[in-house]
C-alpha cells in the first residue's frame, strides 16, 4: 500500500518539576498510525490528548523521545524540518496569531516564494501567490499590503492556507483549524480541504475536536485520549459505530443540532488532568462504564475488529 | 405546560451604541438596535449569532453594565421584582449593586481571573457570601458555602484546592457554581462552554440545567454554537447585526426557520450520517460601525427584493411564540 | 507628525522635550566656549553672575557658565555611551536567551542574575579606584554600560520568549525563514518600545552614578562632567562661603535633567504601549 507518511511507535515524554519532585508525562504514547496519498485523515481528541504535541513532531518542531517516521518509505531524522525536506505545510487553529500584525501579510507569501525559490522574476511570484489565492477565494489585489487586523478570521484562516499552499505541499497539516472560526464559517474551511484532496491530492491532517466535522470531511480517523490512540478506521465504523467506550462517551457528548435528541443521560468528568496521565493500566480505567479489574493494572493491546484498531480489555478473545 | 406565564426581563426599544472616537473621527457602533425582548420566568433562553453581531453587548445592557464608551441610547429595561416593574435604566448604581448576583448574576468564562489565585476555593466563596450575607460568623459562612457547593453537584474536594489546580472545566463549574450561590432569579452567561471540550461542555450544560431546575430561575445565554442552544435553551432569539431578527421555540427554530440567516445557520452544520455538501452562510458580517440600509441581512441574502435594500421590516408574529423579521415572510 | 502631536497633548512629555531641547543646544554651545576648561586662573575669581559671565566665576578662576555647557555635554555623552552600549548587550544577551532557550539561556541569565544580586556599588567602587589612571570618558562610560544591561535583557528575553510561542513564528518557520532574519523581523518591532523606554532610564541612571562616582572623587577631576562640577563646588566650601550661583548650577542642572528623562520615558513608553494605544483610539 501506498503511504506517504507512516508513524511508527511515535513517543514524547515531558519532564516537569526541578530536581527533588520530577515527574514525567508521556504526552504522546507509542502512537503509530499512516496516511495515504490524497487522504484527509483525522486526530481527534480532547485537549490534552496529545494531538497537537503528535503534528509537531510530524512537522519536525520538537524531538520525539523515541519512534520513526517515514515520509513515502524513506526515513525522517531527527530534528529534521518537515516543510523544508518533505514538502509539508502546516496551518494553524488562531487566525489573528497565525500572522505578526505588525507584518503585512503578503509579505509572508513572498517571503515564502523567496525562500523555497519557487519564482525568478516578482512577476511569476505574483503570479503564483494569486494563483493560490484564488483556490482559496480571494484574489491577490484584495489582499495585497494590508495588514491582519484588515481580515476576518474566516479570511485569514483561508489566508493561511493558500499560504501553505504557495510551496505545493503534499501533505497538510491542520491544527483546530476551525475551533476559533464562527460556526457559520467553518465549513467553508472545511469544504475547501474536501476540495484540495479531490483537486490538487494533497493529503490532510485534520486535528480537531469536533467530530462532526470531522465525521463531514474526513476518510479515516483515530481517537486519541492521554497520549494513546484508542480507536482507529473509517470514520463511518468509528463514528457511526463507536466500540470503544471513550470514543463512545465522545461521540454522545456532541450536541446534536437537533432538540428532539438531547442528552438523557449524565457524564462523570475527571477532577485531575495528571491523575489520568499517570494511570497505570488503561488511562480511561477511572471514568469507564464498563471497568474490569483487568483495566486497572494491564495497558490493553491493540486489537483489530474489521479493520479497525481498538485499545480496549472489553474486545480481548473476541 | 400550559401556565400563565410571567414576564421577568424585558426590553423596550433598547439601544445601546458605542461611542468611540478613532483618530478624531465619531464612531457609532450600533451593538445593540432596537432590541424587544421578553424573557419569561422559570425558562432558558438562548440567544444565538455570529460574533460581531451585539449578543454579548445586549447581555451587558440586561445585566445593567453600561459603562462607557457604550451608552445606552434609548429604550428601557425592565426586572420584574416582586412583582413590580422597575426599570433598571433609570436606577442608580448603588441599588443596581445590591441586586447583582442575589437577583440577577453573571457568568464570566471560567478563567483564571475570577478567583483570587492565593485563595483556596472555599474562600473565594466565603468572600463572596460574606459581602452579601450579612452577620455570620466566617465559620457559619464556610459552612454555608460547603453546603451549597454539595447542592451544586460539585465534589466537596475542591473547596480546599487552589484555582491553578483545577482543570478547565472544573474551573468552569465553580465560576457557575459561584454565580448560583446566592439563589439569584436571574442568570446570565456570555458563551459558558465555548472554551471547553465536548464531554466537559456537556457536564456544563448539565450543570447549568439542573441548577435551572432546581432553582426555577431564569437563564439567559449567549453561545454562537447551535449545537448547545438545541440542547439547553427553551426558546432562542437569533441576533444578527445588533437586531433581533427571528424567535421562537427551540424545537420551532429547527423544525421551521423562517428567516435565511437561520436557515443558513443551521443547514450549515454538518450532521452525523450525513456527508452532503453544506455550505457556509456567504459573505461576511457587517460592521457596526457601517450598516447597510434596510434590512442588515440583504447583502448576503439569497432571496432579497428590492424593499429589503430600503426597509427594515417588522416583527411578523406567526403565532404567539413564533415570530421573524423578514419581508419574504407574511406581508407578501 | 500626527505621532508628535499626540505626545505633546501630554504635559510631561512637553516639559521633557523643552527641557532636553535647552540642555541640548547647552552642550552644543561648549564647541564655542571662548575658554579652555582644563585650564584654572583664566577669569577673575569668585564673581557672582553678572552680564559678562552668566553665571558668575568659581574659586579655580573658571566661567561657570561655560564650564556648565562642557559638564552636560560630558554627562550626555558618558550617558549617552553606557546606554547605547548596555542596549547592545542586553538585545543579544536577551534575544539568544529567550530564542534559544536551554543551557545558553540559564547561563546568560545566571551572568545576568549574579550582577543584579551583587552590591553593584561596592564592585563600582573598586573598579574606579582600580582604573583611576586610564579614567576617561569612554572608560566610564564601559564601565557603567557592563552594570546596566541584565535587567532590560531579563525584560526583552521573557518578551521573545512569549513571542516565540505565539503561532506567527512558526508560520515564519514554514516559510523557510531563517533564525537571524526572524528575530530580526518578527522580534524586533515587538521589542522597540521596551528598548527605547529603558534607553532613557539606563541614561539616567548612568548620569546618577556619574555624579556619585565623581563626589567621591573617583574619576578623573579635570574633565569637566556634572558630577565633578559638583566636587569642585562642593570641595571649595562653596556652601559655606554662600557662593550659591557655584553650587546650585550643577544641582538644579541634573535634577532637571533627571526629571526630563524620567517623564519623557514615561510619557512615550505609555504612548507606544498597545494597551493605552487601544484606549486612545478607542477601537
Amino acid at each position: 500500500m501506498d503511504k506517504l507518511l507512516e508513524v511508527n511507535e511515535l513517543t514524547k515524554r515531558y519532564s516537569q518539576g526541578n530536581v527533588l519532585a520530577r515527574i514525567t508525562l508521556t504526552a504522546v504514547d507509542h502512537v503509530s498510525f499512516y496516511i495515504k496519498p490524497a487522504e484527509i485523515f483525522t486526530l481527534a481528541g480532547e485537549s490534552g490528548c496529545g494531538k497537537t504535541t503528535t503534528a509537531k513532531l510530524v512537522l519536525g518542531f520538537e524531538e520525539a523521545t523515541s519512534g520513526t517516521m517515514l515520509h513515502n518509505g524513506k526515513m525522517q531524522t531527527r530534528r529534521e524540518k518537515a516543510w523544508i525536506t518533505r514538502g509539508v505545510q502546516a496551518i494553524f487553529q488562531d487566525p489573528f496569531s497565525t500572522f505578526n500584525p505588525l507584518r503585512t501579510v503578503d509579505s509572508y507569501f513572498h517571503e515564502t516564494v523567496r525562500n523555497f525559490r519557487l519564482a525568478r522574476s516578482k512577476q511569476e511570484a505574483v503570479d503564483r501567490i494569486d494563483q493560490k489565492l484564488r483556490l482559496v477565494g480571494l484574489t491577490y489585489q484584495e489582499f495585497a499590503g494590508k495588514y491582519p487586523n484588515e481580515f476576518s478570521g474566516g479570511q485569514l484562516q483561508r489566508i493561511s492556507i493558500a499560504r501553505a499552499l504557495v510551496t505545493d505541499p503534499k501533505l497538510l497539516i491542520a491544527d483546530e483549524p476551525v475551533s476559533m472560526v464562527d460556526a457559520s464559517l467553518r465549513m467553508s474551511i472545511v469544504n475547501l480541504f474536501k476540495q484540495l484532496r479531490d483537486e490538487l491530492g494533497v493529503s490532510i491532517l485534520y486535528i480537531t475536536h469536533d467530530l462532526a466535522t470531522a465525521y463531514y470531511v474526513s476518510d479515516r480517523i483515530a481517537i486519541m485520549f492521554r497520549g494513546n490512540i484508542v480507536e482507529m478506521g473509517t470514520v463511518e465504523e468509528v463514528l457511526m459505530n463507536p466500540r470503544h467506550p471513550y470514543s463512545q462517551l465522545l461521540r454522545d457528548s456532541i450536541p446534536q443540532v437537533d432538540p428532539e435528541k438531547r442528552w438523557t443521560t449524565t457524564v462523570t468528568l475527571s477532577e485531575l488532568e495528571h491523575e489520568e496521565y499517570l494511570r497505570q493500566g488503561c488511562k480511561f480505567a477511572g471514568r469507564c462504564p464498563d471497568v474490569m479489574d483487568i483495566c486497572k493494572g494491564v495497558v490493553p493491546a491493540d486489537i483489530y475488529i474489521d479493520d479497525v484498531l481498538v485499545k480496549c480489555h472489553k474486545y480481548s478473545g473476541k | 405546560m400550559i401556565e400563565e406565564k410571567t414576564v421577568i426581563l424585558r426590553t423596550e426599544h433598547l439601544k445601546a451604541f458605542y461611542l468611540l472616537e478613532v483618530h478624531g473621527t465619531q464612531k457609532t457602533v450600533k451593538a445593540v438596535n432596537d432590541v424587544d425582548i421578553q424573557i419569561y420566568e422559570n425558562e432558558i433562553y438562548g440567544i444565538a449569532g455570529e460574533s460581531g453581531c451585539g449578543k454579548t453587548t445586549l447581555l451587558k445592557t440586561l445585566f445593567g453594565e453600561i459603562v462607557p464608551p457604550l451608552r445606552l441610547i434609548d429604550g428601557k429595561i425592565f426586572y420584574r421584582i416582586d412583582d413590580d416593574e422597575v426599570d433598571v435604566s433609570r436606577m442608580k448604581s448603588e441599588a443596581k449593586r445590591k441586586l447583582r448576583m442575589e437577583y440577577i448574576s453573571y457568568i464570566p468564562q471560567g478563567s483564571m481571573s475570577v478567583f483570587n489565585p492565593v485563595l483556596k476555593i472555599k474562600g473565594t466563596f466565603a468572600d463572596f457570601i460574606g459581602s452579601h450575607v450579612h452577620g455570620q460568623s466566617r465559620a457559619e459562612i464556610f459552612e454555608l458555602a460547603r453546603e451549597r457547593i454539595l447542592e451544586l453537584g460539585l465534589p466537596k474536594n475542591v473547596l480546599d484546592v487552589y484555582p491553578h489546580q483545577l482543570s478547565g472545566g472544573m474551573r468552569q463549574r465553580v465560576t457557575i457554581a459561584l454565580a448560583a450561590s446566592l439563589n439569584p432569579r436571574i442568570m446570565i452567561g456570555d458563551e459558558p462552554t465555548t472554551a471547553l471540550d465536548v464531554v466537559v461542555q456537556r457536564g456544563v450544560i448539565q450543570m447549568l440545567k439542573d441548577i435551572q431546575k432546581n432553582l426555577k430561575n431564569t437563564i439567559v445565554l449567549v453561545t454562537h454554537d447551535m449545537g448547545v442552544h438545541a440542547n439547553i435553551a427553551d426558546r432562542i432569539g437569533i441576533m444578527y447585526a445588533g437586531k433581533l431578527i427571528e424567535e421562537a421555540t427551540t424545537e420551532k427554530i429547527f423544525a421551521q426557520p423562517l428567516h435565511p440567516y437561520t436557515q443558513f445557520l443551521i443547514n450549515s452544520l454538518p450532521k452525523f450520517g450525513d456527508k452532503s455538501m453544506r455550505d457556509s452562510v456567504p459573505g461576511s458580517p457587517p460592521s457596526l460601525a457601517d450598516l447597510p440600509t434596510g434590512c442588515p441581512f440583504h447583502p448576503r441574502c439569497p432571496h432579497v427584493k428590492d424593499i429589503c435594500r430600503q426597509e427594515m421590516p417588522n416583527f411578523h408574529h406567526l403565532d404567539e411564540n413564533h415570530k421573524v423579521a423578514c419581508w419574504l415572510v407574511g406581508e407578501a | 507628525m500626527k505621532t508628535l502631536i499626540d505626545l505633546f497633548k501630554d504635559y510631561r512629555f512637553s516639559f521633557a522635550f523643552v527641557v532636553l531641547l535647552v540642555i541640548l543646544i547647552m552642550a552644543l554651545l561648549s564647541f564655542f566656549s571662548p575658554y579652555d576648561p582644563t585650564l584654572w586662573y583664566v577669569v577673575p575669581r569668585d564673581l557672582k553672575p553678572s552680564s559678562e559671565h552668566l553665571l558668575g566665576t568659581d574659586s579655580n578662576g573658571q566661567d561657570i557658565f561655560w564650564q556648565a555647557t562642557y559638564a552636560v555635554r560630558n554627562s550626555l555623552t558618558i550617558s549617552l555611551i553606557s546606554a547605547s552600549v548596555s542596549r547592545v548587550i542586553a538585545i543579544l544577551v536577551g534575544m539568544i536567551a529567550g530564542y534559544k532557550g536551554g543551557t545558553i539561556d540559564r547561563v546568560l541569565m545566571f551572568l545576568g542574575d549574579s550582577l543584579l544580586v551583587i552590591p553593584l556599588f561596592l564592585i563600582f567602587v573598586m573598579l574606579a579606584m582600580m582604573v583611576r589612571e586610564h579614567m576617561n570618558l569612554v572608560v566610564l562610560g564601559l564601565m557603567l554600560s557592563f552594570f546596566g544591561w541584565p535587567w532590560d535583557a531579563r525584560l526583552i528575553r521573557s518578551m521573545v520568549l512569549s513571542l516565540r510561542e505565539r503561532d506567527f513564528t512558526r508560520t515564519a518557520l514554514l516559510s523557510g525563514t531563517g533564525t537571524i532574519k526572524l528575530v530580526l523581523k518578527e522580534y524586533m518591532p515587538f521589542t522597540m518600545p521596551l528598548i527605547f523606554s529603558t534607553l532613557i532610564n539606563n541614561m539616567a541612571f548612568a548620569i546618577g552614578l556619574e555624579i556619585t562616582l565623581a563626589l567621591l572623587g573617583l574619576v578623573d577631576l579635570t574633565i569637566p562632567t556634572l558630577g565633578t562640577m559638583l566636587n569642585w563646588a562642593y570641595f571649595s566650601h562653596a556652601i559655606l562661603l554662600e557662593r550659591w550661583w557655584w553650587i546650585l548650577t550643577p544641582v538644579i542642572l541634573s535634577i532637571c535633567m533627571f526629571i526630563a528623562l524620567y517623564w519623557l520615558s514615561v510619557s512615550i513608553s505609555e504612548y507606544l504601549d498597545p494597551r493605552t494605544r487601544i484606549q486612545r483610539v478607542g477601537a
